[in-house]
Formats: structure tokens, sequence, C-alpha cells
């Protein structure tokens, strides 16, 4: 039971939305905001590359590589920890699964790598079977530095925090280390069903 | 180390309204009563969570305004659409009580020992963790330089007038000025920042907070006149409809 706040609730919003695709503690928003804790960094896309690490790399896609591997349309819902959803976005890119397959790995854990030295740490399940790309285009657009372009990860399931902005690459690992947030204190995990925002939750 | 941001689980508080500033006509600054607030961190944020008499709930996160040592302060602009925004800033008096949970974030976070010279760039409400870092930096008597670039559409949407008359503040009104106005007249951009910003000799570090377009022009900006990345941070609000 918690606290009423007095003659607050006339205003409710989301009237239009089924509930049941809005995670605790969510609203939902039509424009997309934006939250980087830094500048947003610009790669020249001759400059870019993708790579899979283990302590060394054992993969690397430049761009064009990159562009020509298969791609799918992704449709989602997405949810940023600091409480805006927004339903059906539309993404293309590779699926991670696609980007794994090439090489030899018994890793538990990934820690993406940024442009701009953000990282973000997942369990391997997390990103495969279907679960999570690396989108370069959104809305059929090609995705704005802002928001994350050239590529970005995009794992829909967890907040979106996880779905690292100007990521560069995989690291695969053995345990879970924490990324960027999750050393400021944010949720090793972060699945919104669940309402891991902060560690301990 | 600022990494050890949050220590354990984090628990709503009930947080009651001690008094109440108008600071603009949208805009408001709410004074708490929180009982077993563990202090912060100058440009922490907390969650804010409203309930319905229905049970019907929202949450949003505000940037907190006063200093460490200080009660908890936010300061709230009216969103025309928003569902809590509007409640906090026409509805509630004081003695009203809400929940609370923080103080939440790590990085976008000033102590004194982290240095400077501080260069703080703010767009409208963006304002509100500057007001914490400079009052912070008064309170403890800290020698680190500061100044604050505050870009407001007019003069009347200038938050905490009176108490940033006592700093180094370079405003800039975006939309309309007032009669005899001397000061800068334009959105912030490259040539704007080159004279009010830190030379990069000082090595100083930046934090700038308020609207995405603020920030990403703000930011670039500070990267051209050769600011590194990670002296820059930032923190942005986008026009989410739903504040």
């Amino acid at each position: 039971m918690s606290l009423i706040s007095r003659g607050f609730g006339s205003r409710r919003k989301d009237a239009n939305v089924d509930p049941a695709r809005v995670p605790p503690g969510q609203h939902v928003t039509r424009d997309f905001p934006v939250l980087s804790a830094g500048p947003t960094p610009h790669t020249p896309l001759d400059r870019w590359t993708f790579s899979i690490e283990n302590g060394g790399v054992l993969r690397t896609w430049k761009w064009e590589e990159f562009r020509a591997l298969p791609k799918e349309p992704v449709t989602a819902d997405i949810h940023c920890v600091t409480r805006w959803s927004k339903l059906d976005t539309t993404w293309e890119g590779v699926s991670v699964d696609t980007l794994l397959e090439v090489v030899d790995h018994d890793a538990g854990y990934v820690l993406a790598f940024c442009d701009g030295g953000y990282t973000t740490n997942l369990p391997l399940e997390d990103v495969t079977g279907g679960k999570a790309w690396v989108v370069y285009t959104y809305e059929g657009e090609p995705l704005d530095p802002e928001h994350g372009g050239p590529a970005r990860l995009l794992v829909p399931h967890l907040y979106f925090w996880k779905s690292a902005k100007w990521v560069r690459g995989l690291r695969l690992l053995d345990a879970d280390e924490p990324g960027f947030w999750e050393t400021y204190g944010y949720h090793m995990y972060g699945d919104p069903w669940r309402e891991q925002r902060y560690s301990g939750d | 180390m600022a990494g050890a941001a949050l220590l354990g689980r984090l628990s709503w508080r009930v947080a009651t309204v001690t008094a109440i500033v108008d600071e603009t006509p949208r805009v408001r600054t709410l004074e708490l009563e929180v009982p077993g607030w563990p202090g912060h961190v100058a440009g922490q944020h907390v969650d804010v969570r409203l309930t319905g008499e229905d049970g019907y709930r929202a949450e949003r996160a505000y940037s907190l305004a006063s200093a460490p040592g200080e009660p908890p302060v936010i300061t709230v602009e009216r969103l025309e659409n928003g569902e809590v925004s509007p409640y906090l800033t026409q509805d509630v008096r004081p003695g009203d009580a809400f929940e609370v949970r923080g103080p939440i974030g790590g990085y976008f976070v000033w102590r004194p020992g982290d240095g400077g010279p501080l260069f703080l760039a703010a767009g409208g409400s963006g304002v509100a963790p500057m007001r914490a870092i400079l009052r912070h930096r008064r309170n403890s008597m800290s020698e680190v330089r500061a100044r604050l670039l505050y870009s407001s559409r007019t003069l009347e949407d200038v938050i905490y007038r009176a108490e940033l008359d006592g700093e180094a503040v370079v405003h800039t009104l975006t939309r309309a000025q007032p009669p005899g106005w001397t000061g800068y007249a334009r959105r912030v951009d490259a040539d704007l920042l080159r004279e009010v910003a830190w030379p990069i000799e000082d090595e100083p570090l930046a934090f700038v907070c308020g609207p995405t377009s603020f920030v990403e022009s703000v930011a670039a900006g500070l990267l051209e006149l050769g600011y590194a990345p990670g002296r820059i941070k930032t923190e942005r609000f986008g026009a989410t409809g739903g504040g």
C-alpha cells in the first residue's frame, strides 16, 4: 500500500495504450528522447569497424562488409530506465546470432563496447536466439548519431541502456562484469518487467 | 570513488513538501522533508512516485537542486501534456506528500575534490543540477573557479534569478530580450562558447544539462574548442510530452 497523493490521477495518460505492454513505473512517449553521458561521437564510416573479441580480436567487419551481412527487420517496444517506453519501434540490422556464429567460443557473457568509451554487460543468452541485433536504420532511415548511429545494439527485452549506442564490438567473457552505468549503481541485468533499475532491485 | 554511488536497495520514502517557490510562470521549486534521507552528491537525481486514489501510479525523475547537506529540493517545469509536472507545479501544496527514491546517479556529479575549473552550461530547467553544484561549491568554500552559461527563452523564464545574481553567470536569452539587454541574445553556438568557456589550457571540467538540441550543440562546440570528451558530462531531457 503506498501513499496517496492528494488530488493526483485526473490526468492519466496512455488511455489508448494496452497496459499489458507497459512495464511497471513506465509511461508511453511518442517522441524519442536522447540520453547519453557525454558528447555524441561521430566516427566516419571509412574508419568504422565492428569486432568480436575475447582478449584478442576474433573477427572484424568494416562498414561495407557489415552492411553486406544478412539483415533483418525488427519491430519492438523499448523501455528506458528514465521511465519512458516507446511502442512499435522499427529497426533494421544484423542479428547478433549472425555475428557470433562465425566465431568459436564458450563465453557466458558479453561486454558491448562503443565509441566514446561506453560499455554495457549482457548474458550471452540475452543476445542470442533472436533477442538482439546491431541495427543501423530506425523507421526506415539511417540511424541518427544522437540515437547511436551509425550502429547501435538493440536488446529490446532489457532496459534501453543495454542497447548500447555507437557500438563497435562485443567482448566475450567467462564471467559477468559491470559496464558503464552498471558501475554507477544501475542493475547488472535490467529487466523492465521486474523493474530492475538499480543495483539491489 | 564515484562508482560506489548506490549501496544496497533503494527504498521509497515519504517526502513532505515544506515550501514552494514560484520560480517562473511555468516552474516551481519544491523543498522536501524526507525522513531517513541518506544525503546526496551535487548533480544526482531522485525518482518521484505519485499514486492516485484509485491506485494509478506515475513515476518521473528530477534532478536534485540543493547542495549536499541540505534537504532535498526539486525544480519542476510544467509540460503542457504532462501528467506529473502539472500536479507538482499547480496542485501540490505545502504539507502534501508523495514518494521519492534516491539519490540516484554517480556520473553527472561533482565533488570539490574533482576540481575544475567548472564550466557549467544549462538550458532551461537544466539549471537545476547546476544550482546544486554552485551551492555545494559555495558551501564548501571550494576555490575551484566556476562559470555558468545559462540559456533561457526570455528573462521571465530565468530560474533562480536572484540566487544566480551572486554567481559568475553568463545569460543568453534566445527568444526575447528586455529593452536595454546587453547580454547574449541567441542560441549557444561555437563562437559564443569560444567567448565564454574556460580555455582548454585550464583543463576545465564541463557539465551540460538541458534539452537534447541544447546539449548536442554545446557538447559539439566544446569538442571543437578542444575539450576532452571525458571532461564533458552531459544530462539530456527530451520534450517527451510525458513529464
